[in-house]
C-alpha cells in the first residue's frame, strides 16, 4: 500500500544531494579524516569540509560561523544551553523563566535544574498557543539569569515573538535561549538583528541527517558557559568530542538548500495547508489547536471530538500522522502541551497532527482529506458519545464510571 | 503501535462493516426493550468509553444472551476488545457470561501490556450490563 508521510515536524527525509555529499565524508577513498588533525591532509580537508558546512549555517541565520557550536541534535544543544548557562551564571541569581509547552529537551533539564537549587516559572500559554513578551516581563525578577522559549511548537506550529522578547532580555541582562528545532530552515532567523544569546538547532527536521545539531552562541555580547562534556576541548571547549564530519556536512548542505529554498518552501505549505483545511473544516465538531495568527503553514493539529486518536491514525492506516492521545504515548497520559491550552483531555486524546513539507503533493494532502472525513465519520458511527452528543446529551454532566 | 494482526483485523472488521460487527443500540421505545441490559463504562477524560448492550431470554428456565450490541470510543485495541467480547458473549448464560474474564480477550487479541486496561474495560462492561439487566428483572 502507497504511504502518505504526513509526519514533516517528527523528521524529515534526507536531500538525495544532502545523503551524496555525506558519503563522500565517510570511507577510504573518501575524505575521512579527522578534522582535529593538524599534521596533514587528510585533517585538512576534513577541517576545511567543517568549517564549509559552519558558514552555510552561519548564512541561513545570520550570523558569525565562530558563533556556531556543534552537537548531536537539539536535545544536547538545549541541555548545553540551559544547564550550561544556568550554571556558570548561578551566582548572579537563581531564577529560570519558560513555558510550559515546551519540547522535553528544554523541560526535563529544568526539572534538573530545580533539583539543583535553582528556581523556575512556567508561563501558561493563552488558549491559542501564545507566550507573549508582557508575560516575561511579569515573570522576570532582579535574581533572573535566563529565559528559554522555543521559536516554534512542536505540535501546534504556533511562533513566538522571539525578537520582542530579546530585546526585553536584553535590556535586563538576562541570557536569552531559544529551541530553534522545529523553526530552523523553515521560516527566516536572523541572528544579527535578534538580541538572541543561545539558539538550539537540529539538522533533521530540515532534511538533514539525524544525530546532528547546533548550538549558536552569541559572541558580543559574550555569552558563557559551563560544558557538558570534557574531553579534546573542541568547539572553543563548549564541546568536547572528535566531530562527526559526515553528519555536519550533511547539516552545512541542507542548511544551504534551505536559504535558497525557503521563500518556496514556506509558499507550497501554505498551498498545501489550504486546500487540506478546505476539505476537512466542514466536518463537524473539529477544534483547530493553537489557532493563532503567527502560525507555520506546515503543521495543523486539529481535534476531531467524540473519535479518539490512535483509533483514527489505525483507520487512517495509509497516512502517517501523530496524536496527541494517550494511547501513541508510552506514558498513557494526552498531550501535555494541550492541555497547557486549556484543552479538556477528551479534545487531547482527539488529536491529530499534520504536518506537510517538502515532498508532499497536492494530490497527497486531497487524498488524506478525503479518508480523514470518511474515516472520521466511521469512527463517530460506533462512538456512544457521538450517539450521546447527537441525542442531545451533555457530556460534561455525566457521571462517568 | 506494536499490534498482534488479530487487534488489526478485529478493528478493520467492525469498521468496515459495523452492523456485521453487532455495532449499534437498542434504546428505549424498542420492542423488547424490557429485556435488554446496558452497560455503559469508562471516560471521555481517560480516552475510551464502552458501551454494551445485552438481549437476555428465559430459555428452559435460564436466562441466555440471545444477542448483543456495542459502541466503543477508544483506541484500536478498545474496539478490538468490544468487538471480541461480542463475538464471546451471544448464546451464552448470564452465569456464564459472568464469569468471562479480561485475561480471555487478552489471550485471543495478544493484547500488550500496555493495552490490558481495554480488556478490563470489556470485563467491566459485561458486569454492568448484567447487574443492568437483573435490576430491570427485580422492577417487573
Amino acid at each position: 500500500m502507497k504511504q502518505i508521510y504526513l509526519d514533516y515536524a517528527s523528521t524529515t527525509p534526507v536531500e538525495e544531494g544532502v545523503v551524496k555529499k555525506m558519503t563522500d565524508f565517510m570511507s577510504f577513498d573518501g575524505n575521512f579524516g579527522n578534522p582535529a588533525s593538524r599534521s596533514h591532509s587528510f585533517g585538512w580537508k576534513a577541517d576545511e569540509a567543517v568549517e564549509e558546512a559552519r558558514n552555510n549555517l552561519a548564512t541561513l541565520i545570520s550570523c558569525d560561523p565562530r558563533e556556531i557550536i556543534w552537537t548531536s541534535g537539539a536535545t544536547e544543544s538545549d541541555n548545553l544551553a540551559i544547564k550550561g548557562a544556568a550554571r556558570f551564571y548561578k551566582n548572579k541569581g537563581n531564577h529560570l523563566v519558560t513555558s510550559k509547552i515546551e519540547h522535553k529537551a528544554v523541560l526535563d533539564p529544568f526539572r534538573q535544574l530545580e533539583e539543583e537549587g535553582f528556581e523556575v516559572t512556567y508561563l501558561e500559554p493563552s488558549s491559542s498557543g501564545e507566550i507573549t513578551v508582557e508575560q516575561v516581563a511579569e515573570a522576570i525578577t532582579d535574581k533572573t539569569i535566563l529565559v528559554s522559549l522555543m521559536h516554534m511548537n512542536n505540535e501546534l506550529g504556533t511562533i513566538t515573538d522571539i525578537d520582542s522578547i530579546g530585546e526585553l532580555t536584553r535590556s535586563k541582562g538576562i541570557i536569552f535561549h531559544v529551541d530553534a528545532a522545529q523553526s530552523i530552515g523553515k521560516i527566516s532567523i536572523n541572528m544579527s538583528s535578534n538580541k538572541i544569546d543561545l539558539l538550539s538547532i537540529s539538522a533533521h527536521k530540515f532534511y538533514g541527517p539525524k544525530g546532528v545539531g547546533a548550538l549558536f552562541v552569541r559572541r558580543k555580547p559574550r555569552v558563557r558557559l559551563e560544558p557538558l562534556f570534557h574531553g579534546g576541548g573542541h568547539e572553543r571547549g563548549f564541546r568536547s568530542g572528535t566531530l562527526a564530519t559526515h553528519q555536519i556536512v550533511g547539516l552545512g548542505e541542507a542548511a544551504r538548500i534551505a536559504h535558497e529554498q525557503m521563500d518556496d518552501d514556506l509558499r507550497k505549505l501554505e498551498n498545501l495547508k489550504r486546500i487540506f483545511w478546505e476539505e476537512v473544516k466542514d466536518i463537524e465538531e473539529i477544534y483547530v489547536n493553537g489557532d493563532s495568527k503567527n502560525k507555520f503553514p506546515g503543521i495543523l493539529n486539529i481535534s476531531f471530538n467524540f473519535v479518539e486518536g490512535e483509533s483514527l491514525i489505525m483507520a487512517l492506516k495509509s497516512i502517517a500522522v501523530s496524536s496527541g492521545s494517550a494511547c501513541t504515548s508510552a506514558s498513557l497520559e494526552p498531550s501535555y502541551v494541550l492541555r497547557a491550552l486549556g484543552r479538556k483531555d477528551e479534545l487531547a486524546h482527539s488529536s491529530i497532527r499534520f504536518s506537510f513539507g517538502r515532498y508532499t503533493t497536492e494530490q497527497d494532502v486531497k487524498e488524506t482529506a478525503l479518508l480523514v472525513k470518511s474515516s472520521v465519520e466511521r469512527l463517530r458511527e460506533i462512538s456512544p458519545l457521538w450517539e450521546m452528543y447527537q441525542d442531545g446529551v451533555d457530556l460534561d454532566k455525566i457521571e462517568w464510571a | 503501535m506494536a499490534y498482534s494482526q488479530k487487534v488489526v483485523d478485529k478493528f478493520e472488521e467492525t469498521l468496515n462493516n459495523p452492523e456485521k460487527a453487532s455495532v449499534g443500540r437498542w434504546k428505549p421505545g424498542d420492542e423488547d426493550f424490557h429485556r435488554v441490559g446496558t452497560g455503559i463504562v469508562g471516560a471521555p477524560a481517560c480516552g475510551d468509553v464502552m458501551k454494551l448492550q445485552i438481549k437476555c431470554q428465559n430459555i428452559d428456565g435460564e436466562n441466555r444472551i440471545v444477542d448483543a450490541r456495542f459502541k466503543t470510543y477508544g483506541c484500536g485495541s478498545a474496539i478490538a476488545s468490544s468487538g471480541q467480547l461480542i463475538d464471546m458473549l451471544k448464546g451464552k448464560t448470564l452465569e456464564e457470561a459472568q464469569a468471562i474474564s479480561n485475561q480471555e480477550i487478552v489471550d485471543i487479541l495478544e493484547l500488550p501490556a500496555i493495552k490490558i486496561h481495554c480488556s478490563v474495560l470489556a470485563e467491566e462492561a459485561i458486569h454492568r450490563a448484567i447487574d443492568d439487566f437483573k435490576s430491570l428483572r427485580n422492577n417487573d
